[in-house]
């Protein structure tokens, strides 16, 4: 049986079934992402002052990244017009690219920018502590200029209290330092950096920039570089710790709802590479047969992947810069 | 070869360029976002104020001109208000939420 308005347009609605059925789709996921966005706003209104991290996220492999997305959101389009202008040749590069330019976020996603993350620590201070910690934290000058506490120490972990799930961790990122420390030459004698105690519910952490250098005005803004590690330590008392753990969904409510949205956004931009690589590969059948038809799908396919891009193009701004 | 859809291929031939010259500006738009973050307009709240509409002036391009919804069918654009209204209205109740102006339990608030 012919399936009416499977390549025609429906004469009173001016649409074809897919293009109906792929726009219904998008209404439901904008319900889905604006949940999520929902609750991004709702953790960040709540978050109390100096629990919303700024500036741990790469601006450049980020704007990088929205830069190779807006890229095939045109090549797709491209690959689409190139189909209805019946340039076989034009459709397969244009698609190639669109291809390559989702594996390439994907693989800088989690290849990079995730793992460097899990493999990232952080301790959040108890409130009655934070004055302990005061050279690492700078909440006095931090004060004076009206901005917000800092509550987080963070870095790499050098050493975890014994039993605890980082001292894997924390031996290889030890040993890692030790040898960094050796070829440039810092401390001997006892005068370098503390890589380990004796006590055993201490948290040694190689510190992030922010923590070795507190009151440095340029910390108020998230730097456009990411800045390079400090050979600094500072070593935390279990006592004093409120929450500690690698950035991680459990870290933290930003760290939550960013992998959440991030990670859900991956998801679909597997599925559109999945789908554009199935039309790359087997589509000559269908377009030899029917080129219309098959035009028909990648225009569809193309609305599903300029809403992977929009909701990026959210994303963005949301988590790297503000 | 199959022939070319409606004898249309140079209407789609003209639109090469703009889709081209649409993909330039949004990723201009995109430097311009990441310039305005490093600039203090007064406040945090400004500052994703101001981001948030650019992002939202980006989104129109993508939406207009990728997603042919200049010129889409009355049909679409019925989806599109419907999906406003409830998007409105999922926003709304996370404002509800936050500001609790009937039973007091947000203890953030308080």
């Amino acid at each position: 049986m012919q399936i009416p308005y499977e390549v025609s347009s429906r004469p009173d609605t001016g649409l074809y079934n897919a293009k109906l059925g792929i726009w219904l789709f998008l209404a439901s996921e904008v319900m889905l992402f604006g949940g999520l966005f929902s609750g991004y706003i709702f953790l960040r209104l709540g978050a109390e002052p100096g629990y919303w991290p700024h500036g741990l996220l790469n601006v450049p492999v980020g704007t990088m990244n929205t830069a190779v997305l807006i890229l095939s959101s045109v090549t797709v389009v491209l690959a689409w017009a190139a189909l209805k202008m019946r340039n076989w040749s034009q459709y397969r590069l244009y698609m190639l690219i669109t291809i390559v330019c989702g594996v390439v976020f994907l693989g800088v996603k989690l290849s990079y920018e995730y793992p460097q993350k899990f493999t990232h620590f952080g301790v959040f201070i108890r409130k009655d502590s934070l004055v302990k910690y005061e050279a690492y934290l700078g909440n006095d000058f931090l004060k004076s200029r009206g901005l917000e506490p800092r509550v987080e120490i963070s870095g790499h972990l050098l050493d975890a209290p014994k039993g605890s799930e980082y001292e894997g961790v924390a031996k290889r990122n030890a040993e890692h330092f030790t040898h960094v420390l050796h070829e440039e030459g810092v401390g001997g004698h006892g005068g370098g950096p503390v890589v380990q105690t004796e006590a055993a519910d201490d948290f040694v952490i190689q510190l992030d920039p922010a923590n070795a250098r507190p009151t440095d005005p340029t910390n108020e803004h998230p730097s456009f570089l990411p800045k390079k590690q400090t050979m600094m330590t500072a070593v935390v008392k279990r006592e004093d710790v409120e929450s500690a753990g690698m950035f991680v969904p459990g870290h933290s409510p930003y760290f939550a709802i960013y992998f959440t949205i991030t990670g859900l956004h991956g998801l679909h931009v597997l599925g559109g590479v999945i789908v554009f690589a199935y039309f790359f590969f087997f589509g000559g059948k269908l377009y030899k047969r029917n080129p219309e038809h098959f035009a028909n799908r990648v225009e569809v396919a193309g609305l599903f992947w300029h809403f992977v891009d929009l909701v990026w193009i959210f994303v963005f701004p949301l988590f790297y810069l503000l | 070869m199959p022939a070319a859809s409606h004898g249309h291929a140079g209407a789609h031939e003209m639109h090469l360029k703009l889709y081209w010259g649409i993909g330039g500006v949004l990723i201009a738009l995109t430097g311009v976002t990441v310039a305005l973050s490093y600039i203090d307009f007064g406040s945090r709240g400004l500052n994703i104020l101001i981001g948030m509409l650019l992002a939202t002036f980006k989104v129109c391009l993508v939406g207009a001109i990728f997603m042919h919804l200049k010129g889409e069918k009355a049909t679409i654009w019925r989806f599109l208000y419907f999906t406003a209204f409830f998007v409105a209205g999922l926003f709304l109740l996370t404002l509800l939420a936050w500001v609790d102006p009937i039973f007091g339990t947000n203890h953030n608030m308080h």
